[in-house]
């Protein structure tokens, strides 16, 4: 295939034409006849109950057309939001669920949560008559604070506990006769920061109902509308799957956030049939803060142990995760499946156990965000490596290798249930140490020094579990759906090329990408070649995107669909070369039989046209395929940091940042690099800068970005990245994922730098430039 | 945001018989604080008078050792403009370091001034270089100008016309971003007038402030080791999510050292 366009080409993303020219049609872009203005009443306050809603006055604004509060939901029998991934407490007993009604029927149970929905003729009227909706409140006492919810009064009424479980993974006996039997242990205290994802596109729903056909739709924010559909459906219900289409249009960025099925989309949806008008609602940013699921939040204790030769022999974690009032959609699998099945990392540690404590408090739902679940576990382990490395006098690369799963090892399986099937993580490490001049370190070190400056460099090698998820493991560890993916090809009667994938793209490219896997397999022009998704009207079905599993599943399930056009197109052929399909060979494009050549092109027409054509075949040629992966992917790397501190202020400058990373088959160079940069970013932002934080009555203190600190272009420096390949071992494209590699190794590395900086383990993220003066000082 | 009249007048007489008038105004100059708080409905004026269209709020001139700025000079502007650079070139980069450049394509000097942020820069440059506030009805000196947490001198529907500051020998300001907001978490001018050292602080407190110790330790000893231990001003220092009031008085120290120690090196 074209070496410009194929595989491993760097081909420019044929959909920045629209979004970088500000023509993207985007949810709130969209307009329909007769359309109304939803406008969400949210809680005040962290903890209330409500007494009585009054929406007499709000009714009489001129243009308000109704007030829907959770009574008239229940009343209609609104299912509750529920949370697909049902976690255990290591006493075998379920977890414990808060019914989490859309609209609050009784209590709210943080600030933000919606109680009610005014629908008006225009934005404006929405607005004054949702100010004109009296609520009767009486305020409870809220539980804000992760470390002290477990033993907090419960928030929820009817519930014993704010606990929702108590999770383990890994032999808790034999690791803690490895830490008594250890020459050293480490030990740490680490949190991991509240984040909130800030998508540029806030999210949006516009639901129409057609009272003929009884048929709904939703168009939405979304990063993976069958999922909506499903849950709409099948937990809400709303509307049979068959009476509700869902289409999430250009999605700008989701980072996790727009995987959830939210109370908004669902009221609006269920409210248009009511007002029997369209509605529309587009978050403003402030409800975006106080309404999208937000992320990380744990309190850790970890401890690390060490023989003489510095080789790790035990990790027990005990963590904290704060899953905020309610359990989102896959709130409760990110503190425990994505988090403990990672904490071997890239190293040989034979005994590991980690409890999880999930706690309800009166705060904004937690659930996945850009590598959820790992980024925590890397931060966990990266971090206590580097400071045993400090402890024990070794160098942190050194203690790195010396403990690293081999070349030799694969498929390793780890204490924490996973399975390995490559790597070859001293290759990145090598190229990684390479590229940031680890030997100049002194030198940069002094020269910085000369400028009042105190410079630092931190390591973190990373593993991440992507490409989710073999099914049957999946479901048999607690997730209420599959994990596989749909793709379907339709080669039409000219040629021309139609792949509808259940993948979704917010940002990623996957309409070039998707393109280039396709035009390689089929030989066929990119060009020629159209991506399908978003539209389960379109799509026949899907799971989304989330946990950079796009390529490696969505991309497998069309070389599986390829597969078979090819195997179809090679019959047709075989009939019209009168040849035998077995002597018929597919390359470029092309169905060869000895000096007998036919194009796709031809054989489609064919196929469609079928005059001279085999009598058992149906005509045609358009292909579907599930694909279901066999295994996780581990996509690992080298990160490298190195900061300077400023000695007078506690400034950290991000100055130098290496990644070196394993994708295992990259299919366009550029794209690549493009999420590595963002995620590294990201993590920058939540090593540096990003907070979410709560005052004690519950109020969301950083909402807004006068508080919350994003990071800009100027707070990062020019990325140096580079892949190492090993290919994966268990799927057709060899690839392994690339989407939040970069949020997931990044913190641990910037956080390592600082520290070695500032000469303290005791730094928390953010390190804000206050924190890094008090601990420069001492104060 | 409600609805409101919204009037453009041509001469300043007009826009003040036109506040006179109306039942609750508001004077629209870049925007920035007063239409956000307008759309989440925080501020409700019944009528917007645009200043924008009043040449008397216009233009800038360097002569007699005064640089004189139009009150509805946008940052941008201020940044870019030739006489500016060449009079006061600190007082050019900190226009240039106000908020992002959207903030700078609309906000105005004036507005910035009226509106007395605690964080915002110029009220360092008015306070460090002696300016003069010239307003519709009077001049108003800078020592009298600011008085508490958004509070000014500026009476009821008073406009500022122009800022005169004074052209020291050299004037340098340090600026300490809020991270998130990049508004100053405190900044300080340090200006030179031939031996006699005026530093104006901001972001510290309620309002913009002089650091009177600051300056007489300077002009005895223009270097940044005179502030080793020269007394703070005598402020309540602001204490937020970003900057506690401790920190805060360790920035401004830091912030006035640095400035002293570019203007010492300038050339």
């Amino acid at each position: 295939m074209s070496a410009e366009t194929g595989i491993g080409a760097a081909v420019k993303r044929r959909e920045d034409l629209r979004f970088i020219t500000g023509r993207g049609t985007y949810t709130d872009d969209l307009n329909v006849p007769g359309q109304t203005y939803g406008v969400f009443l949210r809680s005040p306050y962290a903890r209330a109950k409500i007494n009585a809603i009054d929406a007499a006055d709000a009714l009489q604004v001129d243009g308000a057309l109704a007030v829907f509060t959770g009574q008239d939901a229940a009343v209609d029998g609104l299912g509750d939001l529920p949370c697909g991934w049902l976690v255990k407490s290591k006493d075998g007993s379920d977890m414990v669920s808060a019914p989490h009604p859309p609209l609050a029927v009784s209590q709210v149970n943080y600030v933000g949560e919606p109680y009610g929905l005014v629908v008006a003729e225009s934005l404006a009227a929405a607005r004054e008559a949702a100010e004109l909706v009296a609520a009767d409140f009486e305020e409870l006492t809220p539980v804000v604070a992760a470390a002290e919810a477990a033993k907090a009064s419960p928030i929820h009424e009817g519930l014993e506990a704010n606990l929702a479980y108590d999770w383990e993974l890994g032999d808790e006996a034999a690791t803690d006769a490895a830490l008594a039997a250890a020459a050293h242990v480490t030990r740490l205290d680490l949190t991991n920061n509240r984040l909130i994802p800030n998508a540029i596109e806030p999210r949006a729903a516009l639901a129409t109902f057609d009272p003929t056909s009884g048929e709904y739709e939703l168009r939405t924010t979304s990063q993976n509308p069958h999922l909506e559909r499903l849950v709409l459906s099948a937990f809400v219900q709303i509307a049979p799957e068959h009476k509700l289409r869902v289409v999430a249009p250009d999605v700008g960025g989701g980072f996790g956030s727009k995987i959830f099925v939210y109370a908004e989309e669902t009221v609006v949806t269920w409210a248009a049939a009511k007002v029997g008008r369209p509605i529309k609602w587009t978050a403003e940013r402030s409800e975006s803060f106080l309404a999208d699921a937000h992320a990380r939040d744990h309190v850790t204790h970890a401890e690390l142990g060490l023989d003489e030769a510095g080789r790790f022999t035990a990790l027990k974690v005990r963590t904290t995760a704060n899953l905020g009032a309610y359990l989102s959609l896959f709130g409760s699998s990110v503190p425990t499946f994505l988090y403990g099945t990672l904490l071997a990392g890239q190293y040989k540690t034979p005994n590991i156990h980690v409890q999880t404590h999930g706690v309800y408090t009166n705060t904004t739902p937690v659930d996945a965000y850009r590598g959820a679940g790992r980024p925590e576990a890397t931060f966990v382990v990266e971090r206590i490596v580097e400071a045993a490395a400090r402890e024990t006098g070794r160098d942190p690369a050194e203690l790195r290798r010396l403990n690293m799963i081999e070349p030799g090892d694969f498929p390793y399986e780890t204490p924490v249930a996973l399975v390995y099937d490559t790597g070859n993580y001293q290759a990145s490490l090598d190229r990684a140490l390479q590229l940031v001049d680890y030997g100049g370190f002194k030198q940069r070190r002094a020269a910085s020094e000369a400028e009042g400056k105190r410079r630092g460099i931190g390591f973190s090698c990373y593993i991440e579990a992507c490409g989710l998820a073999p099914s049957q493991l999946a479901i048999q560890l607690g997730a209420g759906v599959g994990l596989y993916e749909s793709g379907e090809i339709r080669i039409n009667p000219t040629g021309s090329v139609t792949v509808f994938t259940g993948s979704h793209s917010h940002g990623q490219g996957h309409e070039t990408t998707f393109a280039q896997v396709v035009s390689d397999k089929l030989g066929v022009p990119f060009d020629d070649v159209e991506v399908v998704h978003g539209d389960t009207g379109r799509v026949e079905f899907g799971l989304g995107t989330y946990g950079s599993r796009s390529l490696a599943v969505g991309g497998s399930a069309l070389i599986s669909a390829a597969d078979k056009i090819i195997a179809k197109g090679t019959r047709i052929a075989a009939h019209m070369m009168q040849a035998e399909p077995d002597n018929v060979a597919f390359e470029e494009g092309a169905f060869i039989s000895g000096n007998q050549r036919l194009t796709l092109q031809e054989v489609a027409f064919a196929s469609y046209v079928p005059a001279d054509y085999p009598p058992d075949l149906e005509p045609g040629l358009s292909e579907k395929a599930f694909y279901d992966p066999e295994n996780f992917t581990y996509p690992a790397g080298a990160h490298i940091a190195e900061v300077e501190v400023d000695e007078a202020t506690g400034v950290v400058q991000l100055v130098n940042f290496v990644a070196v990373d394993d994708f295992g088959h990259v299919i366009n160079p550029m794209i690549v690099d493009g999420q590595v940069h963002g995620g590294l970013a990201q993590g920058a932002g939540q090593a540096l800068l990003e907070h979410g934080i709560y005052d004690a009555d519950g109020q969301l203190t950083t909402g807004s970005y006068m508080d919350y600190c994003m990071p800009r272009a100027d707070d990062v420096p020019d990325f140096t990245v580079d892949t190492t390949v090993t290919p994966c071992t268990h799927n057709p494209l060899g690839a392994k994922g690339c989407g939040e590699a970069g949020a997931i190794g990044s913190p641990a590395a910037i956080i390592n730098a600082v520290t070695d900086a500032v000469g303290t383990e005791d730094i928390a993220m953010p390190a804000t430039p206050e924190q890094v003066w008090r601990k420069l000082h001492g104060l | 945001m409600n609805p409101f009249n919204y009037h453009k007048p041509s001469t300043l007489a007009e826009a003040v018989a036109l506040h006179r008038d109306a039942e609750d105004p508001a004077y629209l100059s870049g925007g920035h604080t007063l239409l956000p708080t307008m759309t989440q409905r925080l501020a409700a004026p019944s009528d917007l008078i645009d200043l924008e269209g009043l040449a008397e709020l216009t233009g800038i001139a360097a002569e007699d050792g005064t640089l004189s700025i139009g009150a509805f000079t946008r940052h941008a502007e201020a940044a870019a403009s030739a006489e500016v650079a060449g009079t006061l070139p600190a007082l050019a980069e900190l226009a240039e370091g106000i908020g992002d450049a959207q903030v700078r394509n609309r906000g105005t000097i004036g507005g910035s001034l009226a509106n007395s942020d605690p964080a915002a820069d110029y009220p360092a440059a008015v306070l460090a270089l002696n300016a003069v506030i010239h307003t519709d009805r009077r001049q108003i000196a800078a020592d009298d100008y600011f008085r508490g947490l958004f509070e000014t001198a500026l009476e009821e529907g008073e406009i500022i016309t122009r800022i005169d500051f004074a052209i020291p020998s050299r004037a340098a300001y340090e600026k300490f971003p809020n991270p998130a907001s990049r508004y100053a978490t405190a900044g300080v001018m340090v200006a030179d007038f031939n031996g006699t050292v005026r530093v104006g602080v901001t972001g510290a407190g309620p309002c913009g402030c002089r650091a009177h110790a600051f300056e007489a330790a300077l002009s005895a000893h223009l270097d940044p080791a005179a502030l080793d231990a020269a007394e703070l001003p005598a402020i309540d220092f602001n204490s937020d999510l970003h900057a506690s009031a401790e920190y805060r008085a360790h920035l401004v120290r830091v912030l006035a050292q640095r400035a002293t120690a570019r203007l010492v090196a300038a050339p």
